[in-house]
């Protein structure tokens, strides 16, 4: 038996529940009441303020993988030094919050930045509706999607690959520079996909934390919009999911391009 | 220095946890906060800004209503979704990466749909599947999918690519040599799978696990639109109408969690023992 | 191991029991001795979260012997997406005013037999003028609960009367101010300032109405829904647009907050019951209407849902100072300015298409 073949029961499966669904998602961005129309679609596709709020909702996700990362290699970094069964059960422990109600979590994040800090800080307003707060909640958020991967990997990096960049004279930082941080690479575009492709949609936290400001209206708004009206416009919605599509099937192409270029 | 840079180090480790448990601590210590308020008609509001005095009550009301049904459905869903979608993610992931280049870039890319795709899109999807499924099933005269088999497959879709990202890093570091010399030494492919390949790559798997687990626990919006039942995010974003009760979350939560720690720590115990016994063996060694 | 485990289990049990019984129940018997027959089988709802009291359900089926499956949700729209779905399995659900008049029009929903509904006289007739407005002569519908719009303000941050809406635009409560994040609600408050109908079919009145929302941005502390109740119970905001009922316990929380239906008129809207033609326990349906319509349970209803009652009976078994309360129980002088919402049909698409502009501040 080849390897290959173990992947086949999930082909059969991803076929079935992931690639069959979007066919209707197609279906349905090409259709009005089951005829052929592509009036919603090319108007979708030609309205300016759909491809604004993509371009902020990727600048929102940018950010908040770049902090994501910043903050997630260190401990991911730390847990790879530390005995093996210990670092397991922390990196598991980054986890955990997540079990707790998404809903009820950020229920928890506007106390906390409406009444807590500013009572703490002596503030008399309130924290929700700026920018960094909603960072800081997307940020929460997506972590230990970044850490774990990235534990993953470093963790298993060959340790004598390390000393050996001591041995021939490498410091600290040239070290980390030139053979830890390439050797994580795999680990980095993984925690990159994990935060950055789920981001982009991200829509509940913005309109949460930011108080409904319009600047936090992002992508993910404007196709809930589009299907729950109590018309919904399924021709309108799929089609900006189609865009969406699109774009995150370019960034993981290039995505890829950087993991193989590094393999090489 | 050294031990500066040490402790410096677990600081920041228990200033990041900080971070990621404060919501969940605020939410425990509003678990027991007193919410009836006596002068007025009615304590139906849920308010999670105002500490009125403890109580237990909270834990009392939990399971009227839907609540309890709600969360016996959620542990249910997430126990057996995320062990199918670890075994299904893993194999596929075993699979993926002997594969050839274009082969698992295609299949990678679809992979990632579930990841990429809005909640509302997945779940938008999902009811129209099901519903043409089952308009299908009543043609044939044939019974129609229920809720727990419709939030079952839901639920082990969106996970399993969780899964395959988090195993395939691991398996590109993993060495084939591994593989063929358990084979060159006798093994069947299966039991060099298990024997060899496995365990190598079990904390992948692990994690893959855990975000299976974390996926499901943590989904509101496709198990809305997939069924009929609520599970218990689906019930306590619908109460946010009257506010939500923390007691909720922590019922679950605290469960979970204690059970974590009574495993980790026996192990953590369990290998420290060994390394004391390891030590002794040297030391007598090293005496005779 | 096991014993730690059993442990925790048994306290946490422990701990819900003596929670349990420190809470009495109140006077659950029917105000008419009605009598129910065993009817059994399933009975499938679809509700809001939380919209019921659950001691009534528990109750219901015992007498009937129906087992009762209840779903939530949290907006109308998700209704309309499950009422639509080629595998509804409902027998009843709770939609709202202008989505009832869109059911009716789409033939979704089926005739309510009044003989099995006795206690539909407990209604009152002060409902019906609006009631009719979506569903003539309650064909299909029987009001549930009801409430609305306004203005929640807080007494020391604002020293004039509230009477209009033009407060929520004044320039002095910048930072403040908290608008309805929906597309009807808001729409609708800018079309009454500007003295327009909230149900128009006029594209420039939305057009208008929809530029002053974005005039207003730059004065908004937030627009949001349930979130609105924290902000001002807390003193943190001066003047929101709210429902009645939230209005109303948010006043009791916090004795500085009052509540106002501007001059211009406002809304009133209704959660009405309804069955849908994919109902296939249609008797135990009517059962359940006719139940939660009892006069001392729907009074038991009122108190956990802290909502309007539209049920006379209920009403008076009510405690007097809720009853007296403006907010919960409005006089026919500040209804007579308010009107119910319609179903625009093909006009919806305006409304969404200047809500998006909104939100983008996009647009001409």
């Amino acid at each position: 038996m080849k390897r290959r073949a173990f992947a086949y029961p999930y082909i059969v499966w991803m076929i079935l529940f992931i690639a069959v669904p979007m066919l209707f998602i197609f279906y349905y961005a090409v259709t009005i009441s089951g005829k052929l129309d592509l009036s919603v679609f090319w108007d979708t596709l030609k309205n300016p303020v759909n491809w604004k709020l993509l371009l902020d909702s990727i600048v929102m996700s940018l950010k908040t993988t770049g902090i994501c990362l910043l903050l997630g290699y260190p401990i991911a970094y730390i847990l790879s030094n530390m005995k093996k069964s210990v670092a397991g059960f922390i990196s598991v422990l980054f986890f955990v919050p997540m079990w707790m109600n998404f809903v009820l979590r950020t229920y928890a994040w506007q106390a906390i930045l409406n009444y807590v800090l500013p009572s703490i800080f002596g503030s008399k307003g309130t924290f929700t509706g700026t920018e960094w707060a909603v960072l800081l909640v997307l940020v929460y958020d997506y972590l230990p999607f970044m850490v774990l991967p990235l534990y993953n990997t470093l963790s298993k990096l060959d340790k004598s690959l390390l000393e050996a960049s001591r041995d021939l004279g490498a410091n600290g930082v040239q070290t980390f520079g030139r053979v830890i941080l390439p050797l994580s690479v795999p680990g980095i575009v993984s925690g990159i996909t994990m935060v950055f492709i789920p981001a982009i949609t991200a829509f509940t936290v913005p309109v949460m934390i930011g108080n409904g400001n319009p600047d936090f209206f992002l992508y993910g708004n404007i196709i809930e919009i589009a299907f729950k009206q109590p018309t919904p416009n399924y021709a309108g919605g799929s089609t900006l999911s189609i865009i969406l599509l699109i774009s995150v099937f370019v960034s993981s192409l290039i995505m890829n391009r950087f993991d193989k270029e590094q393999i090489q | 220095m050294k031990k500066a840079t040490k402790s410096l180090k677990y600081v920041y480790l228990a200033l990041m946890l900080f971070f990621l448990y404060l919501p969940i601590l605020y939410l425990i210590v509003f678990s027991f906060n007193d919410f009836y308020n006596p002068s007025k008609h009615k304590d139906v509001f849920i308010n999670l800004s105002k500490w009125n005095g403890f109580t237990l009550n909270n834990y009392g009301t939990l399971f009227k209503g839907a609540a309890g049904e709600a969360l016996l459905l959620t542990l249910e869903i997430a126990g057996i979704s995320s062990v199918v979608a670890t075994v299904l993610g893993t194999a596929a992931a075993i699979g993926i990466n002997s594969m050839r280049k274009r082969t698992r870039t295609a299949i990678l890319n679809v992979s990632q749909l579930p990841m990429v795709n809005p909640d509302l899109v997945t779940g938008i999807t999902f009811m129209m599947l099901f519903a043409f499924i089952n308009s299908i099933l009543i043609k044939m005269g044939l019974d129609q999918i229920g809720d727990f088999i419709k939030l079952l497959i839901a639920h082990i879709s969106f996970s399993v690519p969780y899964v395959i990202f988090s195993v395939l890093p691991r398996l590109k570091q993993s060495s084939d040599m591994l593989y063929e010399a358990a084979m060159d030494l006798g093994c069947s492919p299966m039991q060099a799978l298990l024997k060899v390949v496995i365990p190598d790559i079990m904390p992948g798997i692990a994690s893959g696990f855990v975000m299976a687990l974390t996926m499901s626990l943590d989904d509101f919006v496709v198990s809305w639109f997939v069924a009929n039942s609520p599970v218990l995010s689906v019930h306590i974003y619908s109460s946010a109408r009257m506010g939500v009760n923390p007691a909720l979350a922590t019922v679950i939560f605290i469960p979970l969690v204690t059970l974590l720690l009574i495993v980790n720590l026996r192990r953590i115990a369990r290998e420290r023992e060994y390394e004391i016994q390891n030590k002794k063996v040297k030391l007598k060694d090293k005496a005779q | 191991m096991k014993k730690i485990i059993a442990l925790v289990l048994a306290s946490v049990m422990l701990l819900a029991f003596a929670a349990c019984s420190s809470r009495e129940k109140g006077d659950y018997s029917f105000a008419d001795g009605d009598q129910y027959e065993e009817i059994g089988g399933e009975l499938n709802i679809l509700n809001w979260g939380e919209y019921i009291d659950p001691e009534l359900i528990t109750l219901f089926e015992n007498e009937t012997g129906v087992k009762v499956n209840y779903s939530e949700l949290t907006s109308n729209e998700e209704m309309l997406i499950k009422l639509r779905s080629a595998d509804c399995i409902y027998d009843l659900c709770f939609p709202s005013d202008y989505i009832i008049e869109q059911l009716i029009a789409e033939d979704m929903v089926l005739p309510l037999d009044y003989s099995k509904i006795p206690n539909a006289k407990n209604i009152s007739e002060r409902m019906k003028e609006f009631t009719n407005v979506f569903d003539p002569g309650a064909k299909y519908s029987l009001p549930y609960m009801w409430g609305t719009v306004g203005i929640l303000y807080n007494t020391t941050m604002v020293d004039e009367e509230v009477d209009s809406w033009d407060i929520l635009w004044d320039e002095k409560y910048t930072g403040q101010i908290w608008q309805y994040d929906s597309v009807r609600d808001a729409i609708a408050v800018s079309l009454l300032r500007l003295g327009y109908d909230i149900n128009t079919r006029n594209e420039a009145e939305v057009e208008e109405a929809k530029d002053e929302l974005i005039k207003q941005i730059p004065l908004l502390q937030g627009k949001g829904t349930d979130n609105i109740r924290d902000f001002m119970i807390n003193d943190k905001a001066a003047l929101a647009v709210l429902y009645s009922g939230d209005a109303l316990y948010c006043c009791d929380e916090n004795e500085n907050l009052a509540y106002a239906v501007p001059k211009e008129g406002s809304n009133v809207w209704f959660d009405n019951v309804v069955i849908p033609k994919t109902a296939k326990n249609v008797e135990a349906a009517h059962a359940f209407i006719n139940f939660i319509n009892d006069a001392n349970l729907a009074a038991r209803n009122t108190e956990f849902i802290y909502y309007s009652t539209p049920n006379q009976g209920a009403i008076d078994r009510l405690d007097a100072e809720l009853v007296e309360d403006e907010i919960f129980n409005p006089s026919d002088e500040v209804l007579s300015r308010c009107s119910v919402f319609h179903d625009l049909g093909s006009f919806a698409e305006v409304f969404n298409k200047a809500w998006i502009e909104y939100n983008t501040r996009s647009g001409k």
